[in-house]
């Protein structure tokens, strides 16, 4: 079993059908020529004797062949985050050497200068002249090989490198993709980071399902909607902030309508999508199915997915239990079971809000080093806090670590924050815990005022003690102008916290 | 034939058909296609045998196949004239359900 094969099958059924597009550099791979060249580019990694294959750069035609190419040599592929600092890539390179490093020419020189790392610049790994050694092996088939190394980003202490087997990512696309179902007009529009899980399941159920990718490296909402509309894009994924971005381009653009009836789906994930541009985005791309997926790098990406009908009754429901299912992330993926539990291990009922656990053939939970933190029945712990209705909707409520203990009470910020963002007053809102000498955690909110508006701080308090209880309503309440996420939507609720907490 | 473990690829000794095991119960069971005896992918397939007429549906690239019991579940990797069987009893194709496109 591997990754390999998934190249393989697509390019023997359509070996001329453009597989992988350079939305900047206009390069194209078909798939006969991606699995020629990872065959070319495998006996170059072999040859210099890698345990690994690093790629440090923005998406570009060696995203996918650096993929393929270290599957087929039998060496676990690491894309790196590029946005880091010399300092933090150094570190990790230092992590998986001897290593065979793909990076833009401009750090070419300074990353090759360290011990045991082989760097060849992108432009020269993408030449058919250069890195002419095809592999004389065929590719591994075992299935426990490692396929994929992914740090993910931490907020604290050094970053964790998630182990991910061909078994997990092959499985993950033969239960999700069916292989050649996309029609040959298909063009998918990816602008994910390419160190990021989504930008491996990215490729990986495109190759599978025979899609054309147009990679946008480095998104803009103006670059994207321009690269829609030139390739006909049909499908696409996009993390909130970026659909927040298109939907504000579209609108000061005096647009009622995106103009994309090529737009079959879009897809969003990565982090919460505020009710108010999910609504907006509907309105603008009506002709368009939307999709909500849920999923962790330790799972080999998508677990959950709130599928377009979901979409479309929840906003049709006149009442508000309906209406909510637009801000869940859906139901479990066939082969994918969910449990939510609370600190004791117990399974909890519906409604009921607890540490969202998940088994199936696609989770890995093991991390380089470390181990593996799956327990003894195949379940792992996801650190997300969250909640399950009778139907299987799966609501987030956060991270695990974010839960606020308040007099032995659990709050979820998540709930606090969702009443918080109906104030008309309210652009964003961010609840965490700060230390408290009666409560042991008092409930802190910091919130940003929508354009024009001001926060009249004890009517928010008022509104959270409506909707809610007395415990939730918040001690302490900053404004901010703009609260911190990172780059694919995430709130950063702990930059916040420790902000506030130094100047209490 | 050889054990059946997960990753193992096979070839058909009487069509085109290549499948790879996605799961296996470790069981001894004799995985047919077209009713002969398939052969390890990179071995030669022994000459002169047909397919056997009640064994030739044919396999579809990207389809999988599993036993009855489920114990055994395969991937066709390339298409084939004959169809698969363990023990006898033909394999049934089993389907992906369409999910909404998220990456």
């Amino acid at each position: 079993m591997n990754v390999m094969m998934l190249l393989e099958m697509a390019s023997g059924a359509f070996p001329d059908r453009p597989a992988f597009t350079d939305g900047e550099r206009g390069l194209t791979y078909t798939y006969g020529e991606l699995f020629e060249a990872a065959r070319l580019r495998a006996g170059s990694i072999q040859a210099q004797g890698a345990s690994r294959m690093a790629k440090l750069d923005v998406s570009n035609l060696g995203t996918p062949l650096g993929l393929f190419a270290s599957a087929w040599a039998g060496v676990p592929y690491v894309p790196l985050n590029y946005r880091l600092t010399n300092e933090e890539i150094a570190a990790l390179l230092k992590r998986v050497t001897p290593a065979y490093l793909v990076t833009s020419s401009d750090r070419v020189a300074a990353f090759g200068a360290l011990d045991d790392v082989h760097a060849v610049a992108t432009d020269a790994f993408l030449d058919a002249q250069q890195n002419q050694i095809p592999i004389e092996d065929e590719w591994g088939m075992d299935p426990d090989e490692v396929a994929v190394l992914l740090f993910t980003s931490g907020t604290t202490g050094e970053p964790k490198a998630a182990v991910l087997r061909h078994k997990h990512l092959v499985s993950y696309i033969l239960t999700s993709v069916e292989f050649a179902s996309a029609p040959e007009a298909d063009a998918s529009l990816v602008c994910v980071p390419p160190y990021h899980i989504a930008g491996i399941a990215a490729i990986m159920s495109s190759v599978y399902s025979g899609r054309h990718v147009i990679q946008l490296p480095n998104f803009s909402a103006e670059r994207w909607i321009e690269l829609a509309q030139q390739h006909n894009v049909t499908t696409a994924f996009v993390v909130p902030t970026m659909l927040a971005r298109i939907v504000e381009t579209l609108e000061a653009r005096g647009a009622t309508d995106a103009g994309m009836p090529h737009l079959n789906s879009l897809a969003y994930g990565g982090g919460k999508m505020p009710l108010s541009v999910i609504e907006k985005a509907m309105t603008l791309f009506p002709d368009t199915d939307f999709s909500n997926a849920y999923g962790l790098t330790e799972t080999s990406s998508t677990i959950c997915v709130l599928g377009p009908d979901a979409h479309r009754e929840a906003v049709a429901s006149t009442t508000d239990a309906g209406r909510r299912r637009l801000v869940s992330v859906g139901q479990a993926l066939p082969g994918v079971e969910i449990e939510i539990r609370d600190d004791d291990g117990n399974v909890l009922g519906a409604g009921e809000r607890g540490e969202i656990y998940v088994r199936g053939e696609q989770v890995s939970g093991e991390y380089e080093g470390k181990g593996s933190v799956v327990d003894a029945q195949g379940w792992f712990p996801t650190r997300d806090a969250g909640s399950m209705d009778e139907e299987g909707y799966l609501f987030l409520e956060g991270r695990a670590d974010d839960v606020i203990v308040r007099g032995g009470e659990n709050l979820s910020p998540g709930e606090i924050e969702d009443v918080l963002l109906t104030h008309p007053a309210v652009a964003d809102a961010a609840v965490f815990g700060v230390p408290d000498e009666q409560w042991g955690e008092a409930v802190a909110a910091a919130v940003v005022a929508k354009p024009g508006a001001s926060i009249d701080r004890q009517a928010l308090k008022d509104l959270v003690h409506d909707q809610l209880r007395s415990s939730r309503v918040p001690a302490h309440m900053e404004v901010w102008d703009e609260l911190p996420y990172n780059e694919t939507g995430k709130l950063l609720r702990r930059v916040v916290k420790a902000s506030v907490i130094e100047g209490l | 034939m050889p054990t059946l473990k997960t990753g193992g690829r096979f070839k058909s000794a009487v069509c085109a058909g290549e499948i790879m095991v996605v799961a296996a119960s470790g069981d001894d069971v004799e995985l047919t296609c077209g009713g002969v005896a398939m052969v390890e992918a990179g071995a030669d397939a022994p000459a002169g045998a047909e397919v056997h007429p009640d064994h030739a549906v044919g396999i579809a690239m990207g389809k999988r196949y599993i036993t009855a019991d489920e114990t055994l579940e395969v991937l066709c990797v390339k298409a084939g004239d004959g169809s698969l069987a363990v023990n006898g009893d033909l394999l049934l194709q089993k389907d992906t359900k369409q999910l909404p496109k998220t990456d």
